[in-house]
């Protein structure tokens, strides 16, 4: 094997355990939540298989307890289908941001693999992370994006675990684990939220700002419908409004603070900002690359 | 509810959520020019991600104090940089513990 060969290997190995490490917190947070849709499957009905192969192929949550809901109710395929493209609409969105920041070793099949395991959370870290290239030249010929298939691969791979196997470990033994618990678990995925905008926010106003504004508007859609009824009749659903939410607010912020032209992707003007802003992809990193 | 039927609507749930996902990935194989565009998308995680949380996180348990707390505790780990799983697990931690006071 050449150096050069060896190179390449210790590279993807280490974007994969970068990735598992990232991802451990993701699959831990899932377990719960996943775990009460095992449950729930169970009392529609499904046998344990079969929730947790819903889990596996749709690796979703507010899609999957809807979709569960249409089948337990004998709802048609069309129900199906819109309450699907309605509720899982926000993918589109992180799709074609993360479309924008993977590097060229997203080719080929991969293309069509990596985007099963778009989620929220996954697309969350994802979307934070900041390869540095300082002091290593090489790492930096073939590769432009922050996220290489093999981070990628590594970053699910403890989600999809997570996922699945709670659901199954949900349908087969029921509510053995006391409902505190399972709240104070789903709870970590809301705090990796705030960790990963957090330290961005904090050296970045716009970001601030754009923030802001998505959770006065989220505010806005969730307690506006309790006050006024009218409101409440428009039933829109949770993922339409995250997408709303987000949508105006960073249509605001783009119109009132577009980012620096020189760089070829906002990903790389966001390196500028983000430098010293320990992305939350960031922390502990960058010693081993020099 | 027969074998057939079951497969059929996870035929339609599991192809709708991959679709909906992958069709922008794989059609959008351009760097994006536009100055705008990029700067929306540059917000775009951040405010997802904002929305999503808040105010959700205050509902995630049966005490609206505990998880008020546990978002306190995830802002300011967070604000001094601290990892991933340490904010996610402390701030866990805060609210099984606060539940048992509040």
């Amino acid at each position: 094997m050449s150096q050069k060969e060896r190179k390449h290997i210790t590279r993807e190995m280490k974007e994969f355990s970068d990735g598992c490490r990232d991802g451990l917190p993701i699959g831990l947070g899932y377990f719960p939540v996943s775990f009460a849709f095992g449950i729930l499957a169970a009392e529609a009905g499904l046998s344990w298989w079969q929730g947790t192969i819903i889990s596996l192929f749709n690796l979703t949550s507010a899609g999957q307890f809807a979709g569960l809901t249409i089948m337990a109710a004998g709802g048609t395929l069309l129900e199906m289908a819109i309450s699907q493209f309605v509720i899982n609409l926000r993918y589109s969105l992180m799709s074609i941001t993360l479309s924008q920041k993977v590097d060229d070793s997203v080719r080929g099949i991969k293309r069509y693999l990596f985007p099963y395991s778009v989620t929220d959370e996954i697309f969350g870290v994802a979307s934070a992370r900041r390869r540095s290239f300082a002091g290593n030249p090489s790492a930096s010929v073939s590769s432009t994006g922050d996220v290489s298939y093999s981070y990628w691969r590594g970053l699910r791979i403890l989600p999809v675990a997570g996922w699945t196997l709670g659901t199954l470990t949900g349908a087969l033994l029921g509510s053995i684990l006391p409902q505190d618990l399972m709240n104070a678990m789903s709870s970590m995925l809301y705090a990796m939220f705030i960790a990963i905008i957090i330290p961005v926010a904090k050296k970045n106003r716009p970001v601030l700002i754009a923030i802001i504004l998505a959770v006065i508007l989220s505010c806005g859609f969730t307690f506006l419908p309790r006050a006024v009824p009218a409101l409440a009749k428009l039933s829109i659903s949770s993922g339409m409004a995250v997408i709303i939410c987000a949508v105006v607010a960073s249509l605001v912020a783009a119109a009132l603070f577009p980012i620096r032209e020189e760089a070829d992707s906002p990903a790389a003007s966001a390196v500028a900002d983000a430098a010293g802003a320990a992305s939350t992809a960031d922390v502990g990193r960058g010693e081993g690359r020099s | 509810m027969k074998i057939s039927d079951f497969f059929l609507y996870l035929l339609v749930m599991a192809g709708v959520t991959y679709l909906v996902r992958a069709v922008p990935f794989i059609l959008i194989r351009q760097k994006i020019k536009s100055r705008f565009l990029n700067s929306f998308l540059y917000y775009i995680p951040y405010t997802v991600l904002a929305a999503m949380t808040f105010p959700a996180i205050f509902f995630c348990t049966d005490s609206v104090v505990a998880a008020a707390i546990g978002a306190g505790v995830a802002l300011i780990l967070s604000y001094f940089g601290q990892s991933l799983l340490v904010v996610a697990a402390a701030s866990a931690a805060a609210i099984y513990f606060a539940g048992f006071i509040f």
